[in-house]
């Protein structure tokens, strides 16, 4: 798995816009009231709020060792949108604002139980912005 | 419809143990049997609870081979997974066998073997139930409750130390139960000291990993009496979901599906939260008794850690939360743990609860899978 940040990256942290307005990280066949999404939105372009955090020290296989992950919210143009993903850094608190930074692999395809064919690898990392 | 009865229950040693999974599911069945004074060529439906025999042991198909060691074929059969609850959807699933009259005699036993596997192997098979955006992350269930008890804290106002108090009760709990994988009390600075496992959670805010297996007996009440005078009746059962990508609910300190599954388990009994004496909770983590205990209605959003910390779910408490040392002291063998819940309210409900004995009529198992993915609620009564 990489630990280096890929700050050049073209990717795209691709939510689902639906119908009624709200957003949803991963995106889904269909929304609330079973609507099919209208779009989609690029969250890697937002910055986001850190709800909650933790550091988990025993990791399954493949995955870093301490693994600090949080669930965030990002505001996009007035709606919440929630995320959770691995932080950059341990030295992380409720209410910091971080932005979501790419990486090539978050974790060894192929160490754990998961068909290493059956998902990406790649995503993004959430990284403080101060 | 005619109501539906449980006449005889049976766990075996949780812990590490020597037996596979078809040994565990074989001894807690052969010890229903017996229980309920039932032979095996009465048994009309078989279930198995079992999350991940397969993916543990290379073993699948055990509900047939169960049928098979029990001598009850040709017993209809089926495995029953919906990961950590799949024992409360055993539960269900055989409730509706006799309630529907499919069925006049069911037996559920639930097992799980996985001392086997290291802690982290164990934790990756049970992680494997998360959305691919959880899993790439390394995202386990103890660090979905290290997430959600920093919230939970932190929005209440509440000290770390009331989670430790659970671990403490529960533990002390356990030391009664003669099948609980640890009898041993623990001290509240013990639990505060333990190692980091999901900060702020401890090693001692956590469920072991462990072997075991129980299992129930179920047939019309009408049957019922034909074996005892002394049974349970189902009085209400309820099953629900939530999310499957967890940090998509709108408040992380509610559960879905335990409100959900606990409603509809209410109205079929026809009570209140306030009439239950007795609950077995989901304490795989310690926070998940405060969002349970909220959640099915017995305290205020926010106040579960209170009733901790005021003694009020201890043994001798108004509302004794976990007598049977929980997940947290008992073990949790995924695919039995419903069961073995059931197993300690049937148990408080017809009198045989033993040292762990309350004064219960009515009693509550929660049985919570992923985290709070999926959900069931049973309530017993007991008919002595």
């Amino acid at each position: 798995m990489s630990d280096e940040p890929d700050s050049d990256s073209d990717q795209t942290m691709e939510a689902y816009r639906y119908p009624d307005g709200s957003i949803t990280y991963p995106g889904h066949p269909l929304g609330p009231g079973g609507e099919e999404p209208t779009g989609t939105v690029d969250l890697s372009e937002y910055v986001a709020e850190v709800i909650t955090w933790t550091t988990s020290t025993a990791t399954p296989p493949g995955v870093r060792q301490p693994n600090t992950l949080a669930i965030v919210e990002f505001d996009v143009d007035g709606e919440p949108v929630r995320a959770i993903g691995q932080v950059t850094t341990e030295d992380i608190d409720v209410g910091d604002e971080v932005q979501p930074v790419y990486c090539e692999e978050l974790r060894e395809p192929g160490a754990g139980i998961r068909e290493p064919a059956s998902q990406e690898w790649d995503g993004f990392r959430f990284e403080p912005t101060e | 419809m005619e109501r539906v009865a449980i006449i005889g229950a049976s766990m075996t040693q949780f812990g590490q143990r020597e037996e596979w999974i078809r040994g565990l599911l074989s001894e807690a069945g052969q010890a229903c049997l017996e229980d309920a004074g039932v032979a095996p060529d009465a048994i009309e439906h078989l279930y198995v609870s079992n999350m991940a025999s397969g993916e543990f042991e290379g073993q699948t198909g055990v509900p047939n081979a169960l049928a098979h060691d029990l001598a009850a074929v040709p017993a209809y059969t089926a495995r029953i997974d919906q990961t950590s609850s799949s024992g409360g959807a055993g539960v269900y699933a055989a409730w509706q066998s006799v309630a529907s009259g499919a069925s006049e005699m069911t037996l559920l036993v639930g097992g799980e073997k996985m001392t086997h596997r290291s802690t982290t192997e164990a934790t990756d098979v049970i992680a494997s139930l998360t959305h691919p955006v959880e899993y790439k992350h390394g995202v386990t269930l103890p660090s979905f409750a290290g997430l959600t008890a920093r919230h939970y804290l932190d929005k209440y106002d509440a000290p770390r130390e009331s989670l430790g108090k659970v671990a403490v009760k529960n533990h002390k709990n356990g030391v009664d139960n003669p099948h609980a994988q640890f009898r041993k009390e623990v001290d509240l600075d013990t639990v505060l000291e333990s190692p980091i496992v999901a900060d702020p959670l401890r090693l001692y805010d956590f469920c072991p990993i462990t072997d075991g297996s129980a299992a129930l007996m179920f047939c019309p009440e009408s049957v019922a009496r034909e074996y005892t005078d002394n049974y349970a009746v189902v009085s209400g059962i309820g099953g629900a979901t939530d999310t499957h990508v967890v940090h998509e609910r709108a408040d992380p300190t509610t559960m879905g599906g335990v409100v959900n599954s606990s409603e509809q388990a209410y109205e079929m009994a026809d009570i209140d939260p306030d009439d239950v004496d007795v609950a077995e909770l989901h304490d795989m983590f310690t926070i998940l008794e405060f969002l349970q205990s909220e959640d099915l209605g017995f305290f205020e959003k926010g106040k579960g850690w209170k009733a901790v910390e005021d003694g009020i779910t201890d043994r001798d408490g108004d509302l004794p939360i976990n007598t049977s040392g929980g997940l947290k002291s008992k073990g949790h063998p995924l695919g039995a743990s419903g069961v073995a819940q059931v197993y300690e309210i049937y148990k408080q409900v017809v009198g045989e609860a033993g040292a762990r004995q309350v004064d219960a009529e009515t009693g509550l198992a929660c049985n919570v899978g992923g985290f709070g993915n999926c959900v069931t609620t049973a309530i017993l009564e007991g008919q002595q």
